[in-house]
């Protein structure tokens, strides 16, 4: 198991460098760069930059050097020193502008992936076990409901709804006079008050997946042998179902760590700028437009790296739940 | 029809611990509402043990499961008692227990304990065997959870599990099938039932293992004076355990009695069918034994395949010999049977005959064609040539066949793949594959779903008869088939034989079938041939302690001439 680890660990490294390759060079490919754009919108406004400036700019973020070169400054940065390099539009290094979002990010995609499990286990358990009652109808109903509902659409409802039934002010995680202000009993209840938007809005989607599949794959478990075994055994129905077949239905819950971890970053855009929320999406969104490049390629890094620690965290949570896996 | 079982000669007058009287149960499906079981009754009796016979759909199980409530949800008992007493004489009326309930529960497990058929998929995978059977003792015994499990372990060293200790601690999965329903009965018999329902226990398991399994069970019983109902569709094994027999077909009893009178004096016709079917396979089918003077179809000296775990550095560590050091010979127009036990390595030699699995060592001589040709480096053209004359027809006939394709699209696929035939000539061709096997050629145009397991495997023949091949490697064709489908399949292949000229590689587990099917006999043992002769030799006369302890394995169909119990056992 530990050699396991270890040996998954390794792997990830050159995987790591070919992501981190990858992901630079994407980031090269439209035509252009920061200063084009800068210039571009500069010109929109009527602004002009004197062209012996602009030299001096490129040559100091060094725009003019083979692509190759670029990405060797910025990994060596990164791998060395821990630099992630300067962001341009925001006239700050790249990791205080990414740790900065990652706390509250990682606070919303935490709390809406329990919400999705806590709210998808039972329905999903209940709507197997009665299959086609009138309870598991409602369920689906509502599953399909959450799914097919673009996620932007929900959002803008229910700040409708909070804004004009409960009076609360909508958009970001605090209200204003909370904003910036110390740790308290009132700001931690206002954030309370504004998070359950976006972790309905984020988790409703994954919950109705979520349903559907254990749904399915619940329902290939209760009719094996094994479930008539303990059964036969004397247990209680709840015992029987949570017991055996809940056990094994419940891997896609664990591989879901897998693809949540990357969600963090990209996976719930539309709703963070919908909703003013201070995540890591719309911040990436921004830096891909505007061509900051270091910005941006640290991100879709993070995001890679992100995947590859949620693959091997939910690989692991499996072979703990599942015997099978750890002795193949 | 229902007869209220008069006490027969030779079987103690005692109160039988559980009657089922005149219980039908009904399925609710869709469409229609089927009889799946009508007016059937029954008595067991503390240390007695009923064996109910009869064949796939005949409604056995549904019975065995309906005693402890738990049928299907669409399945209702429409009507009968079935009531358990015990040793006071209390009665406990199980038919009006709701599913479920609290009473129910009390009974299963604690009272009356169930054994299934599989013994891969009857136990939970992510559990440990030894917390799967501590529950039964901590719901029915009331034990604390330290006792519970050194009661676990008695139980498995009861069983015969070596290490008991160490092996509850162990996954389903690192059991073989033999263990894994060792474990199963260690479970069912955990707190003390009186009645103890198995249902197939063996089916699934070798001849040897089935001995194994049926001494413990037959051992266990006399030492606690269970009573046992066991369902089974092998009359051979009835012969050998039975004190009472029911044979079963339809939903309803059409016979019941002692053994040896449903054995030696049958009143029902159907018995009597089950019975022929039975006794046919344990003799030879008298044809007569191909000439064995030219030369071989097919030789094979020395092949070998092993497989191997490899280490870090890509070298092999550990290799198993799945086949060792083979040497066969096939003439024309002959049966070559092969039988062994699972992982004796008799698959892994039928595949390496056709190359699907590349041999590691050894040589196979096809000669067939004008000239000799070595299979083991042929190109693939010629490989493609010899596939065609060489075919497998598999186990399963439910996996193998597509679902989603027509029985026409699947007997038409081989001759697609060659190429030639098409339009009306390919419809012409699979109409007369059709009729060769015994199917309607109206069949083409429906999906195997529509058709019974035995006509499943007719289709399967059809498929490898395309293209009129010489040789046929049946890989326990048999195994998955009722034993009156299973004569009619045989007897099919053998009538095939005598028109089409070819020559088969029998792969069976069942040495009854061989035996009936069979000129000559390979016996497999860990991946090596043990012993080769002629079928009744093998059946009869075995020289090798390894096919003499094989041999006497296998249940005889006479209840006055019981062998399993009196084996030769095999150590090595």
């Amino acid at each position: 198991m530990w050699l396991y680890t270890l040996k998954r660990i390794l792997l990830m490294i050159p995987t790591m460098f070919g992501i981190s390759l990858i992901s630079f060079f994407i980031i090269q490919l439209p035509p252009g760069d920061y200063l084009t754009s800068l210039l571009a919108s500069m010109a929109d406004s009527g602004q002009t930059l004197d062209p012996v400036e602009i030299a001096r700019l490129r040559a100091t973020y060094g725009l003019d050097d083979p692509m190759i070169v670029q990405y060797f400054k910025w990994i060596s940065g990164i791998v060395f020193r821990g630099d992630f390099g300067y962001s341009f539009e925001w006239g700050r290094p790249v990791s205080e502008l990414i740790w900065e979002r990652m706390g509250s990010t990682l606070a919303i995609s935490i709390a809406a992936l329990v919400f999705v499990w806590a709210v998808s286990l039972p329905i999903g358990i209940y709507s197997a076990v009665h299959r086609h009652s009138v309870g598991d109808h409602v369920a689906t109903f509502f599953g399909f409901l959450g799914l097919a509902i673009p996620n932007f659409i929900l959002a803008l409802t229910l700040m409708y709804v909070s804004y004009r039934y409960f009076g609360q002010s909508v958009g970001g995680l605090f209200s204003p006079e909370y904003v910036g202000a110390d740790w308290s009993w009132g700001r931690v209840w206002d954030l309370m008050k504004h998070l359950w938007i976006p972790i309905i809005v984020i988790g409703t989607s994954g919950t109705a997946a979520l349903i559907r599949i254990l749904r399915a794959n619940l329902t290939d478990e209760l009719s094996k042998p094994y479930v008539t075994t303990a059964r036969a055994k004397g247990l209680s129905e709840f015992n029987v179902i949570m017991r055996y077949p809940v056990r094994i239905a419940l891997n896609p819950f664990v591989s879901a760590i897998g693809w949540v971890l990357p969600n963090l970053i990209s996976g719930v855009t539309i709703t963070a700028i919908v909703l003013n929320l201070p995540t890591a999406g719309p911040l990436l969104l921004r830096a891909l437009v505007s061509q900051d490049m270091y910005l941006a390629g640290s991100f879709i890094l993070l995001m890679g790296v992100l995947t590859l620690i949620g693959m091997l965290i939910s690989d692991l949570l499996l072979a703990v739940l599942d015997p099978r896996i750890r002795f193949t | 029809m229902t007869q209220h079982t008069p006490p027969a000669a030779g079987q103690p007058v005692t109160t039988p611990i559980l009657s089922v009287r005149d219980l039908s149960i009904d399925f609710h499906l869709r469409s229609h509402i089927l009889h799946a079981v009508r007016d059937v009754s029954f008595d067991l009796h503390s240390g007695r043990t009923l064996c109910l016979v009869g064949e796939s759909g005949s409604g056995k199980s549904v019975t065995a499961r309906a005693l402890l409530r738990l049928i299907d949800p669409q399945a209702r008992v429409a009507g009968g008692t079935i009531t358990l007493r015990d040793e006071t004489g209390a009665e406990l009326r199980l038919d009006g227990m709701a599913p479920n309930s609290r009473e129910i529960r009390a009974v299963r497990g604690g009272r009356i304990g169930l054994i299934f058929q599989e013994p891969m998929s009857s136990l939970s995978p992510v559990r440990t065997i030894g917390t799967q059977i501590a529950e039964a003792l901590l719901l029915h015994r009331r034990m604390t959870k330290p006792e519970a499990k050194a009661e676990t372990v008695n139980l498995l060293r009861q069983v015969e599990i070596a290490n008991p200790e160490r092996m509850a601690d162990r996954y389903t999965f690192e059991f073989s099938g033999g263990m894994r329903q060792r474990a199963m009965i260690a479970m069912a018999l955990a707190c003390d039932p009186d009645i103890l329902i198995a249902d197939e226990p063996t089916t699934a398991l070798d001849v040897t293992t089935q001995a194994e399994i049926m001494d413990l069970i037959a051992r266990l019983q006399r030492e606690r004076g269970m009573a046992m109902l066991m369902i089974t569709h092998d009359l051979g094994l009835v012969a050998e355990v039975a004190d009472a027999v029911a044979v079963m077909r339809w939903g309803r009893i059409v016979e019941q009695g002692p053994v040896d009178q449903i054995f030696h004096a049958p009143h029902h016709p159907y018995t009597r069918r089950l019975l022929e079917a039975t006794l046919k396979l344990d003799s030879s089918a008298k044809r007569e034994a191909p000439r064995m003077d030219g030369t071989p179809l097919l030789s094979v000296r020395g092949l070998g395949k092993g497989f191997g775990a490899v280490n870090w550095r890509g070298r092999q560590t550990f290799a198993i010999k799945a086949v060792d050091q083979v040497n066969l010979d096939l003439w024309p127009g002959e049966n070559l049977g092969i039988v062994g036990e699972s992982g004796s390595g008799k698959t892994t030699l039928g595949r390496m005959l056709l190359r699907i699995i590349e041999p590691s060592t050894g040589s196979i001589r096809w000669q067939g064609d004008a000239a000799p040709a070595e299979v083991t480096i042929m190109n693939r053209p010629d490989l493609a040539r010899y596939r065609s004359a060489v075919r497998l027809v598999f186990q399963d006939p439910y996996a193998s066949l597509n679902p989603r394709m027509t029985v026409k699209q699947v007997i038409a696929d081989p001759l697609v793949v060659a190429g030639g035939l098409k339009g009306a000539a390919l419809d012409a061709r699979i109409a007369e594959l059709l009729e060769l096997v015994g199917l309607d050629r109206s069949a083409m145009e429906r999906y195997p779903h529509a058709f019974s397991g035995g006509q499943r495997q007719r289709i399967g023949i059809a498929r490898a008869l395309a293209l009129n091949p010489r040789i046929i490697i049946a890989d326990e064709a048999t195994s998955a088939l009722d034993v009156s489908i299973r004569a009619q399949v045989l007897d099919l292949l053998l009538d095939l034989q005598r028109r089409l000229d070819l020559s088969f590689i029998f792969i069976a587990h069942d040495i009854s079938v061989v035996r009936y099917f069979c000129d000559r006999v390979a016996v497999m043992h860990r991946g090596r041939v043990v012993e080769t002769g002629s079928a009744d030799d093998i059946c009869t006369r075995p020289r090798e302690p390894y096919t003499q302890s094989l041999i006497s394995a296998v249940p005889n169909p006479d209840p006055r001439n019981r062998r399993m119990l009196h084996r030769t056992r095999f150590r090595a």
